[in-house]
């Protein structure tokens, strides 16, 4: 892995990985060659908690393709979130 | 020797500012004297490849150890560990490179060594390589594999990374073999290129392969990027850089 793409972002929730669940800390966006997936080059995504040893992580990588409809997904799912909740603070 | 007949195993090295790191040593069996080489591993970490690695080397007949460089970031599966020093911003080149010459100072302890030691990298680790060739006199030659960023911008320079190794070419003072992919985004060709430039324009002793068809990591066997015909020669072109360098190389 040699690119240096890569955004860090700050979390407030929780994951699920090989240790079960536990809070995350840190979303990791990088987009070099996955450790599974059948592709030279990939979007990766990694839940971590920076406090826990490695294993707190949930990690996902995909074809940029897959990230762009995921990223659209969770805007879309978004909006809807910010609609619904519009809706009962003016009931 | 007995051909193919080695043994394997953990060990303690003393790696930068002492800090002690695991180490992985893999020995032809017989008396020798056996040439040495140290392998950095790549970004993915001290993986499953880099074991078979270091094996394959003593199975060639030389000592070979591959520290690990992702020792002080915690335990657990080397991919978990990766993401691990992905998330804290990598590991500082002047690390790396204490450790390294801490795991050639471990095997030239070694009754065994000719007194030759080549450094082998591939990924980040063939960035590293060059880096270690170039800052330290601690080998005897030195072999990067597609390493990305040995040319970098102002903006990819970090703490951790504050030079581009290509500003450290001057120094170069050891044979150097490089194995590029042509396809390669990191490095691209025209980063190797300009590398290539740079050692030409200085007179260093140095060998470039570039393979059409290929691109990043094309030794990775369990990997799409797998090229059979690009890993075939340049296999065996890296054990004739390091028998011409290691063994019938004058001391």
């Amino acid at each position: 892995m040699c690119t240096s793409i890569e955004q860090s972002v700050p979390m407030t929730g929780s994951a699920k990985g090989a240790i079960g669940w536990f809070t995350m800390t840190e979303a990791v966006v990088s987009y070099d060659h996955p450790t599974h997936a059948m592709l030279e080059q990939s979007v990766k995504i990694d839940f971590v908690n920076l406090g826990l040893p490695p294993g707190a992580r949930a990690a996902v990588e995909m074809t940029k393709e897959s990230a762009r409809a995921l990223a659209a997904a969770i805007l879309a799912v978004l909006r809807d979130a910010d609609a619904q909740d519009a809706y009962e603070r003016a009931r | 020797m007995q051909q193919g007949a080695m043994q394997a195993e953990l060990v303690t090295v003393a790696g930068h500012k002492g800090d002690k790191i695991s180490a992985y040593l893999a020995r032809p069996l017989g008396k020798g004297p056996f040439p040495g080489v140290v392998l950095i591993h790549h970004m993915p970490g001290w993986d499953e490849w880099y074991f078979e690695t270091t094996r394959k080397f003593a199975h060639h007949g030389y000592v070979a150890i591959s520290h690990n460089l992702y020792h002080r970031n915690g335990e657990g599966s080397a991919d978990d560990v990766a993401a691990r020093v992905r998330a804290e911003g990598g590991v500082p080149d002047d690390q790396v490179i204490g450790d390294t010459a801490g795991a050639v100072a471990y095997l030239r302890g070694l009754p065994y060594l000719n007194g030759k030691v080549a450094a082998f990298g591939t990924c980040s680790g063939g960035r590293q390589t060059y880096l270690v060739a170039c800052r330290t006199k601690v080998l005897d030659a030195a072999i990067d594999c597609w390493g990305g960023r040995v040319v970098m911008t102002k903006e990819e320079l970090t703490p951790k990374q504050p030079v581009a190794p290509i500003e450290y070419t001057k120094d170069l003072s050891i044979p150097l073999l490089g194995l590029f992919g042509n396809e390669d985004k990191f490095p691209t060709a025209d980063h190797v290129n300009q590398h290539e430039a740079e050692l030409k324009r200085l007179g260093k002793n140095y060998e470039f392969h570039r393979y059409d068809g290929a691109g990043h990591g094309f030794f990775y066997y369990d990997r799409p990027m797998y090229r059979l015909e690009a890993a075939q020669d340049g296999w065996k072109k890296l054990f004739a850089f390091l028998e011409k360098n290691l063994v019938t190389a004058k001391k």
